[in-house]
């Protein structure tokens, strides 16, 4: 009980503890016995003229189950925590049982995780009950950034569509899964020039999708698209060794149009995938993997 | 109609009494001080025969047989009646039913109440004497006792009388009947939750889990300690009817009556005796009526709390006025006006008829109507229907607005289900879903359903559409209200 710095408080909830428990048996022996009329076998007392409180004893076996029971109350609190800091004597905590719980699970579920992690990732996005599984998986860890649907949104990557980041092979989505990921553009700001310059990037970045832009500036910047293709390459295709987004489909993961492109282009971006390696294990990280897998090869 | 006693009621003001001295007791009485406890006093009831026992025995055959009989029963593939806590599935015949459909079990309580309520209003404690488990275990123990130690007189000699071995086989093979019924009704109990074929199966090869062979020895437990010990201390100390009866009993509820005009006073007589030369009343003083009450009470001192209306009472006096050549009745079902004056059975009916039993009635027929239409009107399938946690609206390319949203079909039946899914509410709104939209039978699934709105369709922010859930080859389609976000 770390959370106290001093003993008074054990000392003070214990002290109350025992002494109750030994007054509900003091009380129970005071109050055992009371005075009854010898000639009617009542208390004598009389109410509403002719309402008589008569002697009814109980059964004695009664006042045993409640020796019973605080004897019972005694051995509670010698043998589990309860009195202020005493631990008890079988060592009992709420962690404790918790961690066999998960133990006993985790015990009962090795045979089907032994089964998944003999099958590959392909396999098991076939799998029915692996699937079920993967399903489990990705709505208590996954659903919350990507969705539900695997669709993701703004900022969060749509895991269905067949367009990856940093590559769709079942390695490189259980790398993505396992160790996580950090996405970075670098603000641009001061290499593409001029606001107007960095609008003439956008144009051309709107073209290389066949988007919607303004076909001049997008020729004006076609110049300048020089600095973004040390990354995204000088097709606008990406690179996904990098993590660099292809820029000439339609998948716009930060928001579509000129804006959020000069945005882009201005102001850089890290965004972050979390390792799931310490929350996850191997086997549920494989089952996750061919879950994943499967959203855009089915 | 009017009591014909037309003496002024008395009334208790309810008003703080200016009397503030000690309650003081009776002339001529002086103080004793006792204990509160006492040693119980066992009760040996003597056997009993007559109309009302053999009422009691049907009711003990009838839901025992109910009791025993209906885990083994089947209903296509399954038990007919399996609560699954497990799985929280509970199957009745034709009925699954799911943790959300509770409150059928709320309606079962509310009816059992009420119906407890006006049974008690007619015709006092008949669930105690007749239909309660206390009693009917206990008629089965003790007629197990009898059978193996012998009625009152027999059973109480061999109980005072020293060890031998024939007490010691008597009792024994007593416990070894008692034992053998409190098990088995602890498996049959344990049979409502795990399949009782899986447990018998268990049994035989001597493997059951922990906690199944915990509630087996508990239940059995309890009805060996409850049946053969506690008996009508269960009812006097334990049950709370007892105590709140009196709340629904009036003078025209039937109760366990002794007819005091008739019977007082008192006396012993020969049989060819005339009791009037005698001055004496039908009472012929045997205490058979004392011997025979399983809560060891004298009915003759009027209705007491420990009365549980069993008429055993009542069945042995009727014997002991045939053989006086009395007539039958001095003990008997009645009410407290009838006995008081001399009413015949047609005046006890027609007093049935009062508001309190028929307030009860008309409550425990609306009760029932409404939850018997409400299961027959359950749809087939339940829905629910929840906004995706992570995004609120996502914009797709060309401006289409998507919406996620999940969606919970609970099959209640047990046949394979389909639906089909629709949405109202926006113009060009179409539903999105990969799946198949079908459900095991007696399973819920979750599905992930998309909605699409064509761009420039509705102002941006929050618009109530409805979700139209058809189980295509029923008649039921369920709707569920929802919200669609159109972002800014």
């Amino acid at each position: 009980m770390s959370d106290f710095t001093s003993n008074f408080w054990t000392v003070y909830i214990s002290v109350i503890t025992l002494v109750g428990m030994v007054a509900c048996l003091v009380l129970l022996w005071v109050t055992g016995k009371t005075h009854v009329m010898s000639s009617d076998d009542s208390t004598g007392h009389v109410w509403d003229e002719d309402l008589r409180e008569m002697n009814n004893p109980l059964p004695r076996w009664w006042v045993w189950m409640f020796v019973i029971s605080v004897v019972f109350g005694f051995a509670y609190l010698a043998l589990y925590p309860g009195l202020g800091s005493h631990a008890g004597q079988l060592g009992w905590t709420s962690l404790g049982e918790y961690r066999a719980e998960v133990s006993k699970a985790e015990a009962d579920e090795a045979p089907l995780y032994a089964k998944f992690s003999a099958m590959t990732p392909e396999a098991l996005s076939r799998d029915p009950q692996a699937k079920l599984v993967g399903e489990r998986l990705f709505m208590n860890n996954c659903a919350q950034c990507h969705g539900s649907d695997a669709r993701g949104s703004k900022g969060f990557p749509n895991l269905s569509d067949g367009d990856w980041l940093y590559g769709g092979s079942p390695d490189k989505i259980k790398e993505t899964i396992t160790l996580g990921r950090i996405g970075q553009m670098p603000a641009m700001a001061a290499a593409v020039g001029t606001p107007a310059e960095a609008k003439n990037v956008a144009n051309y970045v709107l073209s290389l999708s066949g988007s919607p832009h303004d076909s001049l500036r997008a020729a004006l910047g076609k110049s300048k698209f020089t600095v973004c293709a040390a990354c995204h390459g000088a097709d606008g295709k990406g690179n996904q060794a990098l993590g660099a987004p292809n820029l000439s489909d339609n998948t716009w993961l930060h928001g579509y149009g000129e804006n959020a492109i000069v945005a882009m282009v201005n102001h850089g971006k890290v965004n972050q995938m979390p390792a799931q390696s310490g929350l996850l294990t191997q086997a549920q990280i494989h089952v996750l993997t061919g879950y994943v897998w499967g959203f855009s090869n089915k | 109609m009017k009591p014909p006693e037309s003496a002024p009621r008395t009334v208790i003001p309810i008003a703080v009494s200016k009397d503030t001295s000690p309650i003081s007791p009776p002339e001529g009485a002086s103080p004793v001080l006792v204990s509160l406890y006492e040693a119980h006093q066992k009760i040996y009831p003597r056997s009993v025969s007559g109309r009302f026992a053999r009422l009691r025995w049907a009711m003990v055959f009838f839901t025992q047989l109910l009791f025993y009989g209906l885990p083994w029963l089947h209903w296509g593939e399954r038990q007919a009646v399996l609560f699954d806590l497990a799985a929280r599935r509970f199957y009745i015949f034709k009925l699954v039913l799911y943790p959300q459909d509770f409150i059928y079990l709320t309606g079962l309580l509310v009816i059992s109440a009420l119906s407890l309520f006006l049974f008690t209003a007619v015709a006092g404690r008949l669930w105690c004497g007749y239909a309660c488990p206390q009693t009917v275990y206990t008629e089965i123990f003790m007629w197990i006792e009898r059978k193996t130690e012998g009625d009152r007189i027999a059973h109480m000699r061999r109980d005072e009388g020293p060890w031998n071995w024939d007490k010691l086989w008597r009792k024994s093979l007593k416990q070894v009947l008692w034992l053998a019924v409190g098990l088995w009704t602890g498996f049959t109990f344990v049979g409502y939750f795990t399949p009782i074929h899986v447990l018998a199966g268990e049994v035989a090869q001597w493997s059951f889990g922990s906690w199944e062979i915990f509630w087996v020895l508990f239940y059995g437990f309890a009805t060996y300690g409850n049946a053969g010990y506690m008996r009508e201390q269960v009812c006097m100390h334990m049950c709370p009817y007892a105590r709140f009866q009196s709340a629904m009993f009036d003078k025209d509820t039937l109760i366990v009556g002794y007819d005091q005009a008739r019977g007082e006073p008192r006396g012993s007589r020969s049989r060819k005796a005339d009791p009037a030369q005698l001055a004496l009343g039908a009472c012929i003083d045997c205490n058979l009526c004392v011997h025979v009450c399983p809560t060891g009470i004298d009915i003759r001192e009027g209705l007491q709390y420990e009365c549980i209306g069993c008429g055993a009472c009542a069945d042995v006096c009727d014997e002991v006025m045939d053989k006086m050549d009395y007539p039958r009745g001095l003990v008997k079902y009645s009410t407290q006006n009838a006995i008081q004056n001399g009413w015949s059975g047609s005046e006890i009916f027609r007093r049935v008829l009062r508001a309190r039993v028929l307030l009860y009635t008309v409550i425990l027929w609306l009760i029932i109507g409404i939850v018997g239409f409400g299961l027959l009107a359950r749809p087939p399938f339940k829905v629910d229907v929840e906004r995706d946690r992570k995004s609120l609206a996502r914009e797709l390319p060309g401006g289409v607005i998507e919406n996620v949203f999940r969606l919970q079909i609970m099959n209640v039946t047990e046949s394979e289900l389909r639906v089909h899914v629709q949405v109202d509410g926006l113009p060009g709104l179409k539903v999105v879903s990969d799946e198949d939209l079908s459900v095991a039978p007696a399973q819920s699934r979750w599905f992930v359903l998309r909605l699409q709105l064509p761009p420039g369709q509705a102002t941006p922010g929050s618009h109530p559409i409805h979700f139209e859930i058809d189980g295509q080859d029923d008649t039921t389609v369920l709707k569920e209200k929802a919200v669609f976000m159109v972002p800014h």
